[in-house]
């Protein structure tokens, strides 16, 4: 056992430390809300004294934090919608269907993996424009859907893949039509998988910037992280309600997170691994 | 999970081209026929590749497209310049400059980044108290919104700001830079950011790879006598070679097309000191409405990950997952 405990105390140290960097950044914008402009500017790093909570009301009284936060919400679930709904239906067709250019038509959504959304920004402004889908949460929240599909569709198909034949024959005894057992027995049956891609396509939206900050020049139309940087560049000389808007604009994602690790963690590296 | 989807598909026929569907062939012989098939097939797939179709690969192409002309996105194309926009960017000193960055992004990423976070891992592998928490925090940085994270550094840098102040009372008051205002440092500076940002979702997926690793493999090679380190160098780095082999690859791709931390921390500045591809391509094509031009970079940027994709999953990700990229091109 003796050669053991100091190397243990070696992880705890560097488990401390890690802890240290992560959370100490996330912590001195929270605790940064509850103090005021003066007390930051005369000692940056210091503890509130007294704690006043002006910021935070300010913000969670302001309509401006409302609406991003309503945005963002709805683009997200506009995108994820789409993206789990489709990619369902594909990763069916592609898992249980046995058809010729199956195995193309799965190596295209693939590639869809290659590329973050960021590649494609620029063209995809130009095709909106085109289509006059600026200013328009669907413009925003439709690419986005697109562009989760590949994710949803290879974590999804190997899933319904490995449900076996036999449900689907006893399913087929019974009278149940394809699209029956699809809807009824494997959607039912893959809520697992499902919950992953949901989560993977909802965050990935919710936090999505390059897009909206191409789609959207209107404020009202601002998604919480577009609000988030105009909030910064804008209220340059009240640091306090920066901290105080940027800490409120974290828990949405964080709390989403705290509820859904698993599932995070779980998929993302579910998806990658071989 | 992608090693299961390859081996499925090796048994069936590769077909080129979608054709028409041959009920013959289907798993579960069925009588309704093949027309309801190939109804149900297009009414399941249909939707989705549409919505691929038209909104990831059309505007690729048509960036190619646009790429040839000189246009500013008002009025017609008729400015037909050839590959002239390509050639302005590659030979450009500031996209030269981005590119520069965005290779020392991936150098730095995978010197740095990589050990760092192997060796997190392996240390966090053992069975600490409050592991779960441990996980929970080390990844929360990932969750957060590119934005946020890059709002809340700049924070944490203003000029006589926490990480000076920080810094001064420590002692370490040499150390203070202008972080962000220095076009020697800026770089370094954004890379510690996106570090930050995304060392936690490498330590989870190794740590990920490290809980797939059998304890009987380190019991055996410590019954042959192996030490810890032995032990690890031979036995554990060689297993987790597949998740590595994934993470680099996310993070080359990832570092290829780093935009949000650079462009709300610095917009490239100063003077183009931390531009990178994908920053030089939004300045230039959107906010210069050089629309033509900016969709050149675009394709310059696509190709680059593309055939760094390509060439990637040919020469490492092969063994470990024979994706249907491999087979697609070939």
């Amino acid at each position: 056992m003796s050669p053991v405990r100091p190397r243990n105390s070696f992880a705890y140290l560097a488990a401390v430390l890690i802890v240290g960097i992560t959370v100490v950044p996330i912590l001195f914008v929270v605790v940064g809300g509850f103090r005021t402009t003066a007390q930051i500017n005369a000692a940056p790093s210091a503890l509130p004294d007294p704690w006043v909570l002006d910021n935070y009301t300010f913000i969670l009284s302001s309509p401006n934090f409302w609406r991003f936060l309503g945005n963002s919400a709805l683009i997200a679930v506009v995108a994820t919608v789409l993206a789990v709904g489709l990619g369902s239906m594909a990763a069916f067709a592609l898992s249980r269907y046995t058809f010729r250019g199956r195995e193309t038509v799965y190596g295209l959504f693939t590639l869809g993996l290659l590329f973050p959304l960021g590649v494609a920004s620029l063209p995809l402004y130009l095709l909106l424009r085109q289509l006059g889908m600026l200013e328009n949460p669907f413009g925003v929240a439709i690419p986005e859907a697109a562009f989760s599909l590949a994710i949803t569709i290879v974590i999804l198909r190997p899933f319904m893949h490995s449900i076996p034949a036999e449900v689907e024959e006893a399913a087929v005894l019974d009278g149940t039509s394809r699209l029956g057992f699809f809807w009824r027995i494997l959607l039912p049956l893959s809520v697992p998988a499902l919950t992953t891609v949901t989560v993977l396509a909802f965050v990935t939206s919710w936090n999505a910037y390059q897009l909206p900050f191409l789609v959207f020049n209107e404020s009202q139309n601002f998604t919480l992280p577009l609000g988030v940087t105009a909030f910064q560049a804008q209220y340059t000389q009240d640091t306090a309600r920066i901290f105080a808007f940027t800490a409120l604009s974290m828990l949405p994602a964080l709390g989403f997170f705290v509820l859904a690790e698993r599932r995070i963690v779980g998929g993302l590296t579910g998806s990658v691994k071989g | 999970m992608m090693r299961e989807v390859a081996t499925s598909a090796r048994d069936e026929p590769v077909a080129v081209t979608a054709g028409p569907v041959r009920a013959a062939v289907a798993r579960t012989a069925r009588r309704p026929g093949s027309t309801r098939k190939r109804l149900e097939l297009v009414l399941l797939l249909g939707p989705a590749l549409l919505l691929f179709v038209g909104f990831v690969l059309v505007p690729i192409g048509v960036a190619g497209y646009y790429s040839v002309y000189d246009w500013t996105g008002f009025g017609s194309l008729q400015k037909f310049v050839g590959l002239d926009n390509y050639v302005q960017a590659l030979t450009g000193k500031v996209f030269q400059q981005a590119v520069t960055h965005n290779l020392i992004i991936v150098a730095l990423s995978l010197v740095i980044q990589l050990p760092l976070s192997v060796g997190m891992a392996l240390l966090l592998n053992r069975r600490l108290r409050g592991r779960a928490l441990l996980r929970l925090v080390v990844f929360a940085p990932y969750v957060l919104a590119e934005a946020t994270s890059a709002v809340i550094w700049l924070l944490l840098l203003q000029p006589k700001g926490f990480v000076d102040t920080s810094l001064r009372s420590v002692g370490l008051g040499g150390l203070v830079h202008q972080w962000l205002a220095d076009p020697d440092i800026v770089l370094y500076t954004l890379f510690v950011v996106i570090t930050w940002k995304y060392i936690g979702f490498g330590i989870i997926l190794l740590l990920a790879g490290l809980q797939g690793i059998p304890p009987e493999l380190r019991e055996a090679a410590a019954l042959d006598g192996a030490g810890a380190w032995q032990a690890t160098r031979h036995v554990l780095l060689p297993l987790l070679g597949p998740t590595i082999r994934v993470w680099i690859f996310l993070s080359v791709i990832g570092s290829l097309q780093l935009f949000e931390v650079v462009w709300i921390m610095t917009l490239g500045g100063p003077a183009n000191a931390s531009t990178t591809m994908a920053t030089y391509l939004i300045d230039h094509g959107f906010k210069r409405y050089e629309f033509g031009y900016g969709s050149a970079v675009a394709v310059i940027l696509f190709v680059i990950c593309f055939v760094f994709a390509l060439l990637y999953q040919r020469f490492a990700l092969r063994r470990d997952t024979e994706g249907a990229m491999t087979r697609l091109a070939g």
